[in-house]
């Protein structure tokens, strides 16, 4: 078994959900335009991933094996649905720009993965930790994805210009074949750094 | 000790030919081309070869670790095809980043010479061409000027994008456009070494060339046939970069289907798109459907029969 402590660490690397696990990878792609929108769905995912955990380790001795499923995706949507209209109401650009991927968050397999992987053996205080730990590391990594896109697509970090007016904006980045070019750039590397530190 | 009977290993059948003496090949071919393209666009066109070769070949040597800047010379084709796709003068660090994407994201990440699914000069100027469009497209097009070595330059639209060129000023080159795609005649020359030394096969330059000039019929007769297969990148792209060994088919069918497809694709995005040109997507559609059309076209094992069905 291992400590508490670890319970919460491994998400951050050693099994970061997109970087490690390659979970997620939909809106990793798709909404990560900016560091803005990668940051606001890393947090949606986080929230979703955190409530979850908690309701689905609680129940997780009442819910007959054969429709766990259905289950888990009651209490996700449940939670989803509240991320929707909590976006829409306080932050509607953000909202609109995420669009269909919000409700998506439902099918997320970071979240089904989690559920199904951890909240459902371990319980409460263990699938807290694990649901901030994989929380901080999704939002992180779209974060991270979305700071370079955004840099070299836009020329800016989080709206703030930072790389001058003389800079001409590499545009590819913000299409979706620089998404994959980033992620698999981003991938290469962390990988790399990974078998370096020794970490496996 | 004096053997008749020698045993070793295999290969037993050895070829002079090797990577470096084809790639030098290569770059003998598009000689022709790169001194049509000074002679008409004048020092400016053999500063942006320059610094795309160099950049092309620093990046790979840089990535293998390798001392020897030329090294097995691909990556000076790399670059030097890379500049051919691209506008006489653009600003420098345009070329450098094209040559960088090539050989870096369109080569080495795939493993190398050998391995690229792509073509990596089409891949460089394809990110180019996405990202500072204004500065490789549009109204980048200088207007040659035979033995003009100014420093003025004017500049004129495409002749994909106006279709008033004559079709001898486009086989003769001098007309405006890229480096390396207004001379059919240079163009001609250069790959009639490549035939000559084995390196290419008729097929796909023929099928490609061949359908666009059946499809130009289609868009006003035999002078719009002609002019679809003389203007823009097309003799370039069929003759210099759909024949790249790496990111074509093996099989003579599968090099017939290959032309086919690059040359509707590319007519298609002229007759209907919303780009002038589409000989680079055309080839990098096709080079993606390769090891597909390798697949579909394995040729019958020898003995092999028919499975009845």
């Amino acid at each position: 078994m291992s400590t508490l402590a670890q319970e919460f660490s491994k998400g951050l690397l050693k099994e970061n959900p997109t970087f490690r696990l390659l979970l997620g990878m939909c809106p990793t792609l798709a909404i990560t335009t900016s560091a803005f929108f990668g940051f606001g769905m890393g947090v949606s995912v986080f929230f979703v991933l955190l409530c979850s955990n908690i309701v689905i380790s609680v129940i997780r001795n009442f819910v007959p094996d054969k429709v766990r499923m259905p289950a888990y995706i009651l209490v996700i949507a449940t939670f989803v649905t509240i991320t929707d209209m909590v976006l829409n109401a306080f932050v509607p650009e953000l909202h609109k720009a995420l669009g269909i991927f919000i409700p998506l968050i439902v099918v997320n397999c970071i979240i089904m993965g989690r559920a199904e992987a951890f909240a459902r053996k371990n319980n409460v205080i263990r699938s807290i930790l694990d649901a901030l730990g994989m929380g901080v590391g999704v939002t992180m990594s779209l974060t991270l994805v979305g700071i370079i896109r955004e840099l070299f697509g836009a020329g800016s970090i989080f709206g703030y210009n930072i790389m001058g007016t003389a800079f001409e904006p590499m545009g590819v980045l913000a299409t979706p074949p620089g998404a994959f070019i980033t992620l698999g750039i981003l991938l290469g590397l962390f990988n790399y750094a990974f078998k370096r530190l020794g970490i496996e | 000790m004096d053997r008749k009977l020698v045993v070793s290993s295999s290969p037993h059948i050895k070829s002079p030919e090797t990577i470096r003496s084809i790639m030098i090949d290569v770059l003998v071919a598009l000689f022709p081309v790169a001194l049509m393209a000074v002679f008409l666009f004048g020092f400016r066109a053999l500063a942006t070869m320059i610094i795309a070769m160099v950049a092309a070949m620093a990046t790979e040597a840089i990535i293998l670790r390798r001392k020897n800047l030329f090294g097995d010379g691909s990556a000076a084709v790399t670059g030097l095809l890379l500049a051919m796709t691209l506008p006489p003068a653009p600003p420098w660090w345009v070329v450098v980043i094209g040559s960088v994407v090539a050989i870096g994201v369109g080569k080495h990440i795939y493993g190398g010479l050998g391995n690229n699914i792509f073509n990596p000069a089409l891949v460089g100027r394809a990110v180019l061409f996405v990202s500072w469009s204004t500065h490789v497209a549009g109204n980048v097009w200088i207007k040659p000027v035979p033995f003009g070595f100014t420093a003025d330059a004017v500049t004129q639209a495409s002749p994909l994008v106006t279709y008033d060129a004559s079709l001898g000023d486009l086989f003769i080159g001098t007309v405006s456009g890229a480096l390396g795609e207004t001379s059919a005649l240079a163009l001609i020359i250069g790959a009639i070494w490549l035939f000559y030394r084995g390196h290419i096969d008729w097929r796909i330059p023929g099928s490609f060339i061949g359908i666009v000039f059946i499809l130009g019929l289609f868009d006003g007769g035999l002078y719009m046939g002609l002019y679809h297969v003389l203007a823009g990148g097309v003799m370039l792209g069929a003759l210099f970069m759909a024949t790249d060994m790496v990111t074509s088919p093996v099989t003579p069918a599968g090099k017939l289907i290959f032309g086919l497809g690059c040359g509707i694709v590319t007519m298609a995005i002229r007759m209907f798109g919303g780009m002038p040109e589409g000989v680079t997507f055309g080839i990098l559609l096709m080079n993606g459907l390769t090891p597909l059309i390798d697949n579909m076209t394995l040729p019958k094992k020898f003995g092999e029969v028919k499975k009845s069905a």
